[in-house]
């Protein structure tokens, strides 16, 4: 026990301790308040400072409210505790970049140049959708997979009226599922006891008329499963688009990205500033317009996160052209794993360009017994074309059968 | 049925997990120290973790050996205040309005009669409240994570305050907090809101030494060379890649089967033929099944004849 805080340090001189490896978490990246700072006073105070292990505990139960961030916890209290001046030192070097996370950095905002200037620069812009991709040549290659570094064109002005305009007349192919909760309905079905009492009461209990209640309807959580591999590569701008207006238009919608790897984006989708969001996903993935190996991730969803975002009778939207590297193999299993987890499983598929296509790639016969719903999009140039897409036909119940040559 | 009789908080974490071990729980340090912090700051304590690893014995077991209450509240989606605080007895409101009538009494009398205590059905967080002979009950909120967010936002005044308001009574207060538990198997994400006003502890499976040592305790029954053995093929099973790998839970049936099946000892066979108590998915049994049975049980069996006895 040679740790700092064990020689009987005066409290204050604790406090100020504290107060730094709380800061150090923060810069970290947890959720630390400063009202976690007193109730860690207070929790210190109660236990008692007499081993380092009771200690690490006591500031765990207080800092830690996530079984992801143990490990972060760990590392920084070790460091700290150990030597805390030198975390301190350290963090004084690192703050002032910390802070401010790509302020500098960042190229000038296109909707502010767009103000400035008056005009509408996006009017002569090519339509084509511009993704500039750059190797990070720090990233090494590993086991076939392609690992690239993302950079996504700045959404225009323009672009977020059509976004927006699209939110609005956006109707998704999954119905509300009834709650179990209710509210005042004159039509209702189920007799509101309390209201009815009360409602006696006003005319002095004389005529006992029955008042109405009637379900909540609400829509579904919604998981989005979206590929980015290279051959989705020309539509992975759209769909990001499209998925943080989604998340920020309702609450419940969970997004998870991959190609050779999955990654769970919903955090940074659920920033407000869709330029922010979007840089920070490019950040967060690193098989950008790599392979595709949808067995293999769908396998890790099913194990790692379906039973935590597919509790609530999820709806899953699954995008991908069914362009698998691994041809299948393994495939059909996680897909059934997965349509078995899932309220109802939506299969949007892009690829389908020309009207004659048939789903022939093993990949794509692996998907298509497992799917609830089938949507083909022919031609996706832009958000109201996957509106559409989504929607059409939409009060449809009867399952998709794939009926074609396929099996 | 004796009186359950209150006993002190524990006065640091030695004694927290000295309480614990009263209650036939083999826990860690770690628990113990949240655990402490709970009781003696009167925060909730908030336990997370597969399903099976006993977050919900820790309630139980606190509720015992503090000669406690335990009050259970079961989440589902849709639990609401009628289910979770109070309701009005409606029926009995309305005889009493006829009854009313009858004698010929004034409105107001009859407005402040039925909506009296006299008429309120307690529910679990309102039962918590109450005082107790036996001190602050134990309040388990099971398996948070299957109620919806109305509900947790509604907890956050109960859990901070501890209070309710009904809007007939007005609030009402309990007098000394009571012993707040919290489950959430992690079917979702619960708000951090509420999570910053609990002590978080996430319950992990126990390694094979905690393991053989809850298994001694609670199965007393079985051989020892049998115990060693299942320690060893559930931590082994806890490493490949299953839908859902077995818990405490699951440890101590399979035991108990085992015992009333008369084994002293593992067999391929007989494991095939009772992995149904371990494994609930039949992916995963059919994953196990078979060769890849006998494969980590002869794992098990070189490992624990290295192993000095």
């Amino acid at each position: 026990m040679t740790d700092a805080a064990d020689t009987g340090a005066p409290e204050g001189a604790l406090a100020a301790n504290l107060m730094h490896f709380a800061r150090a978490l923060r810069a970290a990246g947890l959720p630390i308040g400063p009202g976690r700072v007193i109730d860690a006073m207070h929790a210190v105070r109660a236990a008692g400072i007499t081993n380092r292990s009771d200690f690490y505990w006591t500031l765990h139960a207080i800092f830690v409210n996530r079984r992801d961030q143990r490990e972060l916890f760990d590392e920084a209290f070790r460091l700290f505790w150990r030597d805390p001046q030198l975390l301190e030192r350290m963090m004084q070097m690192m703050l002032p970049t910390i802070e401010a996370p790509g302020e500098e950095k960042k190229p000038v905002n296109r909707r502010i140049a767009e103000a400035l200037a008056g005009g509408d620069p996006a009017r002569n812009r090519p339509p084509e959708i511009r993704e500039e991709e750059a190797l990070d040549a720090t990233l090494t290659w590993s086991d076939r997979e392609v690992l690239r570094k993302m950079d996504f064109e700045q959404m225009s002005a323009d672009d977020m009226a059509r976004a927006k305009k699209m939110m609005a007349t956006l109707r998704l192919p999954f119905a509300h599922v009834p709650t179990r909760r209710f509210r005042p309905d004159p039509a209702g079905h189920r007799a509101d006891l309390r209201a009815t009492l009360r409602a006696s009461l006003r005319n002095g209990g004389d005529v006992i008329a029955l008042r109405f209640r009637k379900r909540r309807d609400r829509p579904p959580p919604i998981v989005v499963l979206c590929d980015i591999s290279g051959s989705m590569e020309r539509y992975s701008r759209m769909f990001l688009h499209f998925l943080h207006a989604l998340t920020n238009d309702r609450d419940r919608v969970f997004t998870f990205l991959f190609g050779t790897r999955l990654t769970n984006v919903t955090r940074y989708l659920r920033q407000r500033d869709v330029d922010e969001s979007l840089a920070k996903v490019a950040r967060a993935v690193e098989d950008w317009s790599g392979g595709t190996r949808i067995g293999h991730t769908l396998a890790e969803f099913n194990r790692l996160w379906s039973r935590r975002v597919l509790g609530q009778n999820a709806v899953v939207l699954l995008i991908t052209d069914g362009l698998d590297r691994d041809a299948g193999s393994g495939l059909a299993r996680e897909m059934e794993r997965l349509h078995k987890s899932s309220h109802r499983l939506v299969w949007l598929n892009p690829l389908l360009r020309y009207e004659g296509f048939e789903p022939r790639s093993l990949g794509m016969q692996a998907i298509l017994p497992y799917v609830d719903e089938f949507r083909a999009a022919h031609n996706l140039d832009s958000l109201s074309d996957l509106a559409t897409a989504l929607a059409e036909g939409t009060p449809r119940t009867s399952r998709y059968i794939w009926t074609g040559k396929a099996a | 049925m004796t009186t359950p009789r209150s006993r002190p908080l524990p006065p640091s974490v030695d004694d927290a997990l000295t309480l614990l071990g009263a209650g036939r729980y083999v826990a860690d340090r770690s628990l113990a120290t949240a655990v402490f912090l709970a009781l003696r700051l009167n925060r909730p304590l908030f336990l997370e973790g597969e399903a099976g690893v006993g977050k919900t014995e820790i309630a139980k077991v606190l509720a015992e050996t503090l000669g406690r209450k335990l009050i259970r509240l079961q989440c589902y989606e849709g639990l609401d205040t009628a289910a979770a605080v109070y309701e009005w007895n409606y029926p009995r409101q309305m005889i009493e309005i006829r009854l009313a009538e009858a004698g010929q009494e004034s409105r107001q009398t009859v407005e402040n009669e039925i909506f009296s205590e006299r008429f309120l059905i307690r529910r679990p967080l309102l039962q918590a409240l109450t005082p107790d002979p036996a001190g602050p009950p134990v309040l388990l909120i099971d398996e948070l994570d299957r109620a919806d967010e109305p509900f947790e936002a509604y907890l956050l005044e109960v859990l901070s305050d501890y209070q309710v308001t009904i809007p007939e009574l007005g609030t009402i207060k309990a007098p000394a907090p009571p012993i707040v538990v919290v489950t959430s198997n992690r079917t979702r994400e619960i708000h951090d809101a509420l999570k910053r006003r609990c002590f978080y502890y996430w319950v992990d499976y126990p390694n094979a030494e905690r393991e053989l040592e809850i298994l001694r305790l609670k199965s007393p029954g079985a051989a020892e060379e049998l115990s060693r053995q299942v320690v060893g093929f559930i931590q082994k099973l806890r490493k490949e890649e299953l839908f859902k790998v077995p818990g405490i839970a699951e440890t101590l049936d399979w035991t108990r089967a085992l015992v009333e099946l008369d084994r002293v000892t593992l067999d391929p066979a007989t494991i095939n033929d009772t992995l149904g108590t371990l494994l609930k998915y039949q992916d995963d049994i059919a994953r196990i099944r078979g060769p890849e049975a006998a494969r980590i049980l002869r794992e098990v069996e070189t490992e624990l004849a290295a192993a000095p006895k």
